[in-house]
């Protein structure tokens, strides 16, 4: 992957917004829409969506507390790293795969911590890196999401969310394998 | 939800007495509520701006359009969402925006979809077929340039911090189509049962599309 690839992508990201901008209120100014009134009349839910989400995000992001700070990911760890083991997965990279879908932050200091201590080119590092671009904060998205419009039945959500999740973790472990 | 959110608590809390972290895990649930308050607020901010210029793209048809011109690639992973609805438009709005990595006007984005795909739902108090698979797909990543990992590593001292990009689409896209897959799969499972209302409390920010009777019908058969 070049880095000239990389730097029009970076570019294209901090172009899209400004982008995005002048594009939706000139087609709007041209198209007659009160664009100012407008803008007005949308921003003014941001508030009341920010304040509906807090209940299912405080409901989440305590528990996932709770859970990291017992000690509980140390237990699943040791438990599960004979098996992984078997197939040559990393037991340093376990806790940041289970931390992964709980806590983006979390996550982000596991990975840091792993590209530090073993190296950015190691497996290790390598591994960290991957699952934590290819992956995402699932619990914080759904609480989120879902909170923002009320809902309180997730149905088939939660499942079809942590199952990609598993996915995108084994894909990032067979890519590295197969790639570095 | 139920169970997993339990869990998490009971046992947490059940460990936490074996491990004797019991004080560790008093100042983290409070932690938690404090920092799920301090998001939550910190998102109020993008929030508005982004559901101002979705509002003014909205009148300018812009959204309509967008949904029309997408309406054979994402109608097929929504079937259904009815033609030309906006939820088609705001749904690729926040996967372009997650692909650029735009972090809080992707959720903002990502928030305006879930509203218009609450409009069409039968159930106000349930998740429809197309917001799990719409959550599936955000979930499971879209990220094109991890921009944050890619920092990490050139602070670790990498000398090819980059690297990293090709694999991790590679993961993303096994990811994303397992993701696509397993909704689509387990919706028969979990069927959605109409006539839900919702609480009549919440306010009309949900409730107030005027369209969300139109598609009753076409989701009825959709669901078998």
């Amino acid at each position: 992957m070049s880095n000239t690839f990389q730097n029009i992508l970076t570019e294209m990201g901090s172009w899209a917004i400004p982008f995005a901008i002048i594009l939706i209120l000139t087609v709007g100014f041209f198209r007659k829409v009160k664009v100012y009134e407008a803008f007005v009349e949308g921003a003014k839910e941001g508030f009341q969506v920010g304040v509906r989400i807090i209940p299912y995000l405080v409901a989440i992001l305590a528990a996932i507390a709770v859970f990291r700070a017992s000690g509980a990911l140390d237990l699943l760890t040791n438990g599960l790293s004979p098996f992984l083991n078997l197939i040559g997965y990393p037991t340093e990279a376990i806790p940041m795969a289970l931390v992964r879908p709980l806590s983006g932050s979390g996550a982000l200091g596991l990975m840091s911590d792993l590209v530090a201590t073993h190296g950015a080119e190691s497996f290790v590092g390598r591994l960290a890196s991957v699952m934590m671009g290819s992956t995402e904060t699932t619990f914080y998205v759904l609480a989120v999401y879902l909170g923002s419009i009320g809902i309180r039945r997730a149905r088939h959500t939660l499942a079809a969310c942590l199952i990609a999740d598993a996915a995108g973790l084994t894909a990032a472990f067979i890519v590295c394998k197969i790639v570095f | 939800m139920n169970i997993i959110w339990f869990l998490l608590f009971a046992v947490g809390i059940i460990i936490a007495a074996f491990t004797g972290k019991m004080d560790a895990v008093t100042s983290s649930a409070l932690g938690g509520a404090k920092t799920a308050v301090e998001l939550a607020i910190g998102l109020v901010g993008v929030m508005a701006l982004w559901l101002g210029l979705m509002r003014v793209a909205e009148k300018a048809g812009m959204v309509n359009a967008l949904a029309r011109l997408l309406r054979p690639l994402l109608g097929r992973l929504f079937p259904d969402i009815p033609h030309d609805h906006p939820a088609l438009g705001s749904i690729l709005a926040n996967i372009a925006a997650n692909m650029l990595g735009l972090g809080n006007s992707a959720t903002a984005l990502g928030l305006k979809a879930m509203k218009d795909l609450q409009s069409i739902n039968v159930d106000k108090l349930s998740a429809s077929n197309s917001m799990a698979t719409f959550l599936a797909i955000n979930t499971s990543s879209v990220t094109i340039i991890p921009a944050t990992v890619i920092a990490v590593r050139v602070s670790a001292g990498s000398t090819s911090p980059a690297e990293i990009i090709g694999p991790t689409i590679v993961a993303t896209v096994i990811s994303t189509t397992v993701a696509i897959i397993t909704a689509r799969l387990l919706q028969r499972r979990n069927p959605q049962i109409p006539g839900g209302n919702g609480d009549n409390n919440i306010p009309d920010l949900i409730t107030s599309n005027k369209n969300q009777n139109d598609s009753t019908d076409s989701r009825d058969k959709n669901n078998e």
